[in-house]
């Protein structure tokens, strides 16, 4: 455990937890330019988050201990997932303590703590959203877990760091099989984290929002950490993708401080570009019926296990 | 040369009949040029039995006695049904039911099916067989919908898509052969489809690919055959289409189709030296014949009914030919010629009695031997014949693969049995009332070609009997080179 | 892992492409839109022979690269444009079954066959020899799209997403076959079109459309 491998780990998740509002107030402003709107601030993410802290919450009467710790819960499932994901390096100390198929599980956790928190309640909103919530996610965990098999079977492990210190390792090559894992990744990270076409962030009360519905009840310093959370989330899928598919640039062993160095910027470029390929997908698609997204689900399974069988068959 | 002429015949009548075959004379023409076919079959023939197998042009066909009888049979059942049609279709003109471009496409095409049979059995390459086979369904599937009746569309579509599909399946099996032979034959692959490179290394090449390959081809030419359950256009295409068609189809195709399965079959017994493909065959067989021998008692359309009986020769064929062995192979063969001729026979009858009684379902079709004596025992003798009745040949043929089954295959015996009496009693009870009763029927514009039928009926008669000993070696030899065990 | 060269990846790449493209022809609806991905199918099957004509120097496998240039991705495609043209069949959609189970169902499919090909492809030599699979897969989405469609003209696109399937299955296995059988087949392949656009025209002329619910009426009856 050198001290660079710690410094790595520390810089990864102060960084995740710092920039993860800027990545959202980011893929705001793309989207404003491409609808040709005037673009609010990046920094407003910020604003929204220090204006909440400053308020005083308010809770249902009903509301049990479990509503009021969801957020905390939610927002430190979060933060340790970002730990884990290789964005910057690969060594990181705590990997070891979960890999691939763990991180889907605390993003589950997370997930889990958020409907029963919106159920806790008892209002319509909540639990409609609530439902909606584990119905997309329920669709939407086998897919993402097929991509991540895709990624294992190609890399022999399934640490997240080991794999993408392995893909950035190689020759390059054509793999139809990450393409087709890529696809799917993409439709599930828009679905797990309420963008368009599943969801739409921008709006409140719409009878077909999933996401937003979930948050009514809460206010103050429990929204602040929600809506971080959701900004982390987003995150840190984006991370797990640049670290899937797009791994070159991040700081293995060999490397050094040196390679840390390098890997800051990259990663800045990278999500950059995440940001604005996001914009453009959720500027040119409509948003669906609810009840086409296990359709839009079922597409993504069906890529990602595509990919797997392309793989098994061709090795590639 | 007269390999030549066999083929080239035909080719030229289609093109002749392409452009002349809506005139007066064109269905004499039609018959002329499918005489000639046969004249060059039977010059071939003479040939082969005094000289032996022939290959001809790089080896891409050969003769041996396996087809050349079917090339023979080919060919004559062409002439006659030629002969047949030229009444058939002249009062299908005079009824209204076709327009002269239509006969010209009829007559274009019936040289052109001709053409790719023959070719079919003339090939020594498997992927040639292949695309003559697929041409053989092209050439009739135009045939099957001559009468734009939605009824006709149906069935044609049918046909197409039924056997497009299984042909597909059959084209893959090729690939996988040709996969197994470059490895074994080497070479640019030019010989590795060549049927007598194959059956030469037929022990080498590899048995796993090879039983995939069986399965393929089974299925692919199995559609065409009609075996069941894959034999869903087979009905409805001959129904549906010119009795002519029919009787060629039934009489014609189905054996071409068999042959195809048989010459596969003996490549990949070779090679895998199991009884994996006879099970099948044997399997697919039966089937067959117990299905059909069912469907005979539903049919009210006397097309259908007769249909429906060569899914059960064909059943019963392929059965003979899955058992193996000298004595059911010659049995398998004496019943594919002597089915062909006895139902292309019926089919002839058949076509002149729905024209006399302008409908081709049996309720209205009564009385046809105060009408006209020759159809009606024309169409109770051939139906007699083909129930397996003495003394004409389908018995001799049947009651040898049902004794060489009581020997081999004990299990099937009364299987087979069963469908044999319950397919005699179908077709007999449809018949009979058919034949004999009170008449309703008008006499037809043209004298009926009846010709044909008498002289088939006299051959399937004649080879119940007797079989030429020439013949009878011909047949030995084919049984023992496509698989005495 | 054992290293590809870049040519065989670029070969394996359209194979997956295939793949996708017959998954893509099981869940679409338009007819004119199946057109446009039969040619491409078309397209990358003619990629595909052509670099594993320039990486094994096969030369007929020029020939046959050519061959489905002209015939599969220009000519039947352009013969369909017509026929959908001039049938005004243009804007036909046709109601599928459930998307999500037909894909499902794909799934299993290519499974079954990447079992089948797997003995196949132990046994090949070929350098494209792992694509087997994917052939036969190719071959039975689009059996299953013959099955699962109504409509003439996708059952027909069908019976062609099949030909290429098979001829894939050709190339990979045994780098095509001889050019006798090629040329015979593309023949096959060209009639079979041109009876059919015949036999639309009749179909179109007696039932006013070209919806198979029309052919029904011969089974048997009870």
């Amino acid at each position: 455990m050198s001290p660079l491998n710690l410094t790595t780990q520390a810089l990864e998740i102060i960084a995740a937890i710092a920039a993860a509002p800027l990545f959202v107030g980011w893929v705001n402003q793309c989207r404003a330019w491409l609808q040709n709107r005037s673009a609010p601030s990046v920094l407003q993410p910020y604003r929204g988050i220090r204006k909440l802290f400053h308020k005083d919450a308010v809770l249902a009467e009903r509301a049990s201990p479990l509503f009021r710790i969801a957020p905390y819960m939610v927002f430190g499932a979060m933060v340790l997932a970002a730990a884990i994901i290789p964005s910057m390096g690969t060594r990181l100390p705590l990997t070891v303590a979960a890999d691939s198929i763990a991180l889907v599980g605390l993003l589950a956790t997370a997930r889990m703590f958020m409907s029963l928190a919106a159920m806790d309640v008892g209002t319509a909103f909540g639990t409609l959203g609530a439902r909606r919530e584990m119905m997309v996610g329920f669709l939407a965990e086998p897919a993402l877990l097929m991509v991540i098999f895709v990624a294992a079977l190609i890399s022999q492990t399934t640490s997240l760091a080991a794999i993408a210190e392995h893909l950035s390792s190689q020759t390059l090559a054509l793999y139809p099989s990450l393409a087709f894992t890529a696809v799917a990744f993409t439709l599930v990270l828009l679905a797990e984290n309420a963008r368009i076409p599943v969801d739409n962030p921008a709006t409140h009360l719409e009878l077909t929002m999933i996401h937003e519905a979930m948050l009514l009840e809460y206010s103050a310093r429990h929204l602040a950490l929600m809506e971080w959370a959701a900004a982390l989330k987003l995150f840190n899928y984006v991370c797990i993708g640049v670290a899937l598919f797009v791994p070159w640039g991040v700081a293995t062993e060999s490397q050094g401080p040196l390679g840390l160095l390098v890997s800051v910027p990259v990663l800045a470029l990278k999500l950059c570009g995440a940001g604005a390929g996001l914009a453009v997908i959720e500027t040119v698609s409509a948003k669906l019926r609810v009840f086409r997204a296990p359709e839009l689900m079922a597409t993504a399974f069906l890529f990602a296990v595509l990919g797997l069988l392309v793989h098994l068959l061709l090795g590639a | 040369m007269e390999f030549l002429l066999l083929l080239g015949t035909p080719v030229a009548g289609a093109l002749l009949l392409g452009v002349f075959g809506a005139r007066r004379w064109a269905p004499e023409l039609n018959a002329l040029f499918s005489l000639v076919t046969f004249a060059a079959a039977c010059a071939l023939t003479v040939r082969i039995v005094a000289h032996g197998n022939v290959l001809v042009a790089h080896e891409q066909f050969f003769i041996d006695p396996f087809n050349v009888f079917l090339v023979t049979l080919t060919a004559f059942v062409g002439f006659t049904t030629a002969l047949f049609s030229r009444p058939y279709m002249r009062v299908e003109m005079t009824h209204g039911r076709l327009s002269p471009g239509r006969l010209r496409l009829y007559h274009a095409m019936y040289q052109l099916f001709t053409f790719t049979m023959l070719l079919a059995l003339t090939t020594n390459n498997i992927g040639l067989l292949w695309v003559a086979m697929e041409g053989a369904t092209l050439s009739t599937v135009l045939l099957v919908t001559l009468y734009r009746t939605p009824a006709s569309l149906e069935a044609g579509w049918k046909y197409f898509i039924l056997c497009g599909v299984g042909i597909a399946q059959a084209l893959f099996g090729t690939i996988l052969i040709y996969f197994a032979a470059e490895k074994v034959v080497g070479g640019e692959g030019v010989t590795a489809l060549l049927w007598t490179h194959l059956d030469a290394v037929k022990t080498l090449l590899e048995p796993r690919v090879m039983s995939i390959a069986f399965v393929f081809l089974l299925v692919g030419y199995g559609t065409k055959v009609g075996l069941a359950p894959l034999h869903n256009w087979l009905p409805d295409a001959h129904a549906e289409g010119p009795t002519p068609i029919s009787a060629v189809l039934s009489g014609l195709l189905l054996n071409v189709a068999l042959y195809a399965v048989v010459r596969c079959k003996v490549l990949v017994e070779g090679s895998l030296g199991s009884q994996l493909p006879s099970t099948m065959l044997m399997g697919f067989g039966l089937v067959s014949v117990v299905l059909a021998a069912l469907f005979l008692w539903r049919q009210r359309d006397i097309k259908r009914l007769f249909a429906y009986s060569s899914v059960e020769h064909m059943g019963i064929i392929t059965f003979a030919f899955g058992m193996g062995g000298p004595v059911a192979n010659f049995a398998a063969l004496l019943h594919m010629t002597v089915h062909s001729l006895t139902k292309s026979a019926i089919f002839f009858t058949v076509g002149h009695a729905a024209q006399k009684a302008g409908s081709q379902l049996m309720d209205q079709i009564r009385g046809l031997i105060t009408l006209s004596p020759t159809i009606g025992w024309g169409l109770m003798l051939g139906s007699l014949a083909i129930v397996g009745m003495p003394p004409f040949g389908v018995f001799a043929a049947e009651f040898l693969i049902l004794t060489t089954a009581m020997k081999q295959q004990p299990w099937a015996t009364p299987i087979l049995l069963l469908a044999l009496g319950v397919a005699f009693a179908a077709v007999f009870g449809r018949v009979q009332p058919m034949v004999f009763g009170e008449t309703t029927a008008k006499r037809l514009p043209h004298p009926p070609a009846l010709l044909p039928v008498f002289v088939h009926l006299a051959i399937v008669l004649m080879l119940g009997l007797f079989v030429p000993p020439y013949l009878a070696g011909w047949y030995r030899q084919a049984a023992i080179m496509i698989g005495g065990h | 892992m054992v290293h590809v060269p870049l040519l065989l990846q670029l070969v394996n790449t359209c194979a997956a492409g295939l793949l996708l493209l017959s998954f893509a022809m099981l869940s679409q609806r338009r007819v004119v839109t199946l057109v446009y991905l039969l040619a491409t199918q078309g397209a990358l099957l003619c990629l595909a022979t052509l670099l594993l004509a320039w990486r094994t120097h096969q030369h007929h496998l020029y020939i046959s690269a050519a061959l489905t240039l002209g015939l599969k991705v220009m000519f039947l495609p352009w013969l369909l444009h017509r026929l959908i043209r001039r049938l005004d069949v243009y804007w036909d959609t046709e109601p599928l079954l459930n998307t999500s189970v037909t894909m499902l169902l794909g799934l299993v499919i290519v499974v079954f066959a990447f079992g089948l090909a797997q003995p196949i492809a132990a046994l090949s030599s070929t350098a494209a020899r792992s694509t087997i699979g994917i052939a036969i897969a190719v071959i039975l989405l689009a059996f299953m799209m013959m099955i699962t469609r109504r409509k003439a003209m996708s059952q027909v696109i069908g019976f062609l997403s099949m030909e290429n399937g098979l001829f894939f299955g050709a190339m990979s296995a045994t780098y095509g076959m001889p050019m006798v059988v090629e040329l015979g087949v593309a023949l096959d392949v060209l009639v079979a079109m041109l009876v059919l656009g015949v036999f639309f025209f009749q179909i179109r002329e007696q039932f006013d459309s070209l919806d198979l619910h029309h052919l029904e009426s011969l089974k048997e009856k009870p």
